[in-house]
């Protein structure tokens, strides 16, 4: 079973006047088949953690480790740590002219899979998994979220999660800038996913609302770069009631 | 033959159809004398890009022919291939030399090459040209002409090294097709310089592919005029500039004649530290030239730091009577967030920079619908890349 494991993580960016330490001791383990709910509020470094996680180079470990089945992730190249099992379902997925959403996916289902997926199965694969999320078959010949609206991008980054089956799935903001009916689309799109057990999920959002949709077995209130409280389903409700003052005020601030 | 040269060609410039575009972006009229030039400094907007002295005295007169630059041409049967003196009377009726450099190789060269396919003979084949460069300087000339209603595909491959001028006509005639693919494989030391001018005739179709991946410095004016209505010209270009190579492609389409279409699309990859892509796109509708449709494009995807685009459509409309006009440019970058993304889905990142690359181009390749080609395209396309990652 995939576990992904945490331990005293600290991460810094370049800033104006040298580097600004963003993530301060994070510790978390998420195993396959379990949920973590990540909530916090702006500029608590939710995203931080989870750009830190794949790999992005804007973002310096100076401390920590991070290990998957006691692999150390951060030794591992950006794509490495995806065909590891890491996936990041992004928040702005960028656009990538000349390259088509289909040739993207096969490419990458190549990449990750370790060898390229039986052409008849694979055209079935992607055309159900495109229903299942009210994807236009259009869509498919379209360059990778050239010209997507927003809620375009945000299914075709659970299509890619549910083609690539991950261990580890961290979603970023997946829930921002949704209206209620694709909030109900994404969600059940990692609902099918969880659903085969086989995904450790790190759900990263500032609302409670995708809540009500994929229930968490955990909760994490993220502030001031580290997690500053744990708990059950019920701290979400918490949060719904009383928000983020009490994690805010008198924390390091930004 | 002269009833294959297409309506309103001039001949050794005694019959002038209209004048040479004369505009503020030359430095001097379109000539054959290179007396007629200034040595270029360097300044003027139609030299401002290019590194004179890569030129290795090409535009200074200092250059002195040395041999050392061998063309074979292969044709296929009916079609005549023959080396003439500068007296021959085909040779100068696509249009003058529009710089000092074209009217160096006109006034320079001591034989010039004939292709010329027969009226109504339709090519199964192509005719090849080979030109390779043996280390040394040289002035050439090339003349394909292509008869009323026939249809030729023409390949002219430049690979070694070399320094040359050239200029390549092309004499369309009425109801004809040319396609032809300029492919400049040139070693990384080459220096080639020259001037592709198109005259097609009524109702003619000529296609040119451009494709330019070597050379140290290349200098090309491709150009298009239309003896007659009807005529169609569409013109491809495919460039890869590396570490510290200068391609320039200077296109001019004059469209003098009415209810003739032009279209444009020149794409490039660039990649190195001073790596420099000029692409010039001049499309010049004259009062006459009613029903005219056109359209041109420019593609620059700069691959990695260093390496520097300019890229300048230039559109004059002297009427409103036209179907159409149109231009856009646009350079983007392989950025680091795009390669990230890849990456993120456990693509490696040599792999993404090629499916990047390959997906920017494939659209123009498919576009030319020269299945032969575009294989080759592909393969070299990834052997660039190869090269770099």
């Amino acid at each position: 079973m995939a576990t992904l494991e945490i331990h005293d993580l600290h991460v810094s960016v370049e800033a104006e006047g040298g580097p600004r330490e963003i993530l301060r001791g994070v510790d978390l383990t998420v195993k396959q088949g379990e949920t973590h709910a990540i909530m916090g509020p702006n500029g608590s470094g939710k995203s931080t953690l989870a750009y830190s996680l794949a790999g992005h180079p804007k973002y310096k470990i100076t401390g920590g480790t991070v290990t998957l089945d006691g692999e150390d992730v951060l030794e591992m190249s950006v794509d490495e740590r995806a065909r590891a099992g890491v996936f990041l379902a992004m928040q702005y997925p960028v656009e990538v002219p000349g390259v088509s959403v289909s040739n993207f996916l096969r490419t990458s289902a190549t990449a990750i899979r370790g060898e390229a997926p039986k052409l008849r199965t694979w055209v079935k694969e992607v055309k159900e998994a495109m229903q299942r999320l009210s994807i236009d078959p259009s869509f498919a010949e379209r360059n990778v979220n050239e010209g997507f609206s927003g809620g375009e991008k945000k299914r075709h980054e659970i299509l890619q999660l549910e083609l690539l089956k991950p261990a580890i799935a961290i979603l970023d903001e997946t829930d921002s800038g949704l209206d209620v009916d694709a909030l109900r689309v994404v969600s059940e799109g990692v609902n099918r996913v969880r659903e085969s057990g086989q995904v450790g999920t790190l759900l990263i959002t500032h609302y409670t609302r995708i809540l009500r949709y994929i229930k968490p077995d955990h909760v994490h209130v993220f502030a001031a770069g580290r997690i500053a409280e744990s708990g059950g389903p019920e701290l979400a409700d918490k949060l719904e009631e009383e928000g983020y003052e009490e994690y805010v005020k008198g924390g390091v601030s930004e | 033959m002269a009833e294959t040269i297409p309506a309103g060609s001039t001949t050794d410039g005694v019959i002038q159809v209209g004048q040479q575009p004369i505009d503020a972006r030359v430095s001097a009229p379109a000539s054959y004398d290179v007396a007629d030039f200034p040595v270029p400094n360097g300044r003027e907007e139609d030299w401002r890009f290019t590194p004179l002295e890569r030129l290795r005295g090409l535009h200074d007169g200092t250059a002195v022919a040395d041999g050392g630059v061998k063309v074979e041409v292969s044709a296929p049967e009916g079609v005549t291939v023959e080396t003439v003196g500068r007296d021959d009377a085909r040779l100068g009726k696509a249009g003058k030399p529009v710089d000092r450099v074209a009217a160096q190789a006109y006034s320079s060269f001591e034989k010039a090459s004939v292709v010329s396919v027969p009226k109504e003979k339709v090519l199964s084949e192509p005719v090849r040209i080979a030109v390779h460069g043996e280390g040394g300087t040289a002035f050439g000339h090339q003349v394909i002409e292509v008869g009323a209603f026939a249809e030729a595909v023409v390949v002219i491959d430049h690979t070694g090294d070399a320094t040359l001028a050239a200029n390549v006509e092309y004499l369309i005639g009425d109801g004809a097709k040319l396609t032809v693919v300029s492919v400049q494989d040139w070693d990384d030391t080459a220096v080639h310089a020259g001037q592709h001018t198109a005259l097609v005739g009524r109702d003619a179709t000529f296609k040119s592919v451009v494709v330019t991946f070597g050379g140290d410095l290349v200098r090309l004016h491709p150009r298009v005029v239309y003896g007659a209505p009807g005529g169609e010209a569409e013109l491809y270009g495919v460039y890869f500039t590396d570490n510290g190579q200068h391609q320039e492609h200077r296109l001019f389409i004059d469209h003098d004649t009415p209810h003739c279409r032009s279209n444009v699309a020149y794409k490039g990859a660039l990649q190195g530290k001073d790596a420099h892509a000029v692409w010039i796109g001049d499309v010049l509708i004259r009062a006459a030239a009613e029903g005219t449709d056109t359209y041109e494009l420019n593609r620059n995807l700069v691959l990695t730091d260093g390496a520097r685009v300019d890229s300048v459509p230039n559109l004059e409309i002297e009427t409103g009577e036209i179907v159409g006009a149109g231009h856009a440019s646009a350079t983007g970058r392989f950025e680091d967030e795009q390669l990230f993304y890849l990456m993120a889905r456990g693509i490696p990142a040599d792999e993404a920079r090629r499916l990047v690359v390959r997906g920017f181009f494939a659209e123009l390749v498919q576009q030319i619908g020269l299945p032969e080609l575009e294989e080759r395209l592909i393969a070299k396309i990834e052997a660039e890349l190869e090269a770099s990652v």
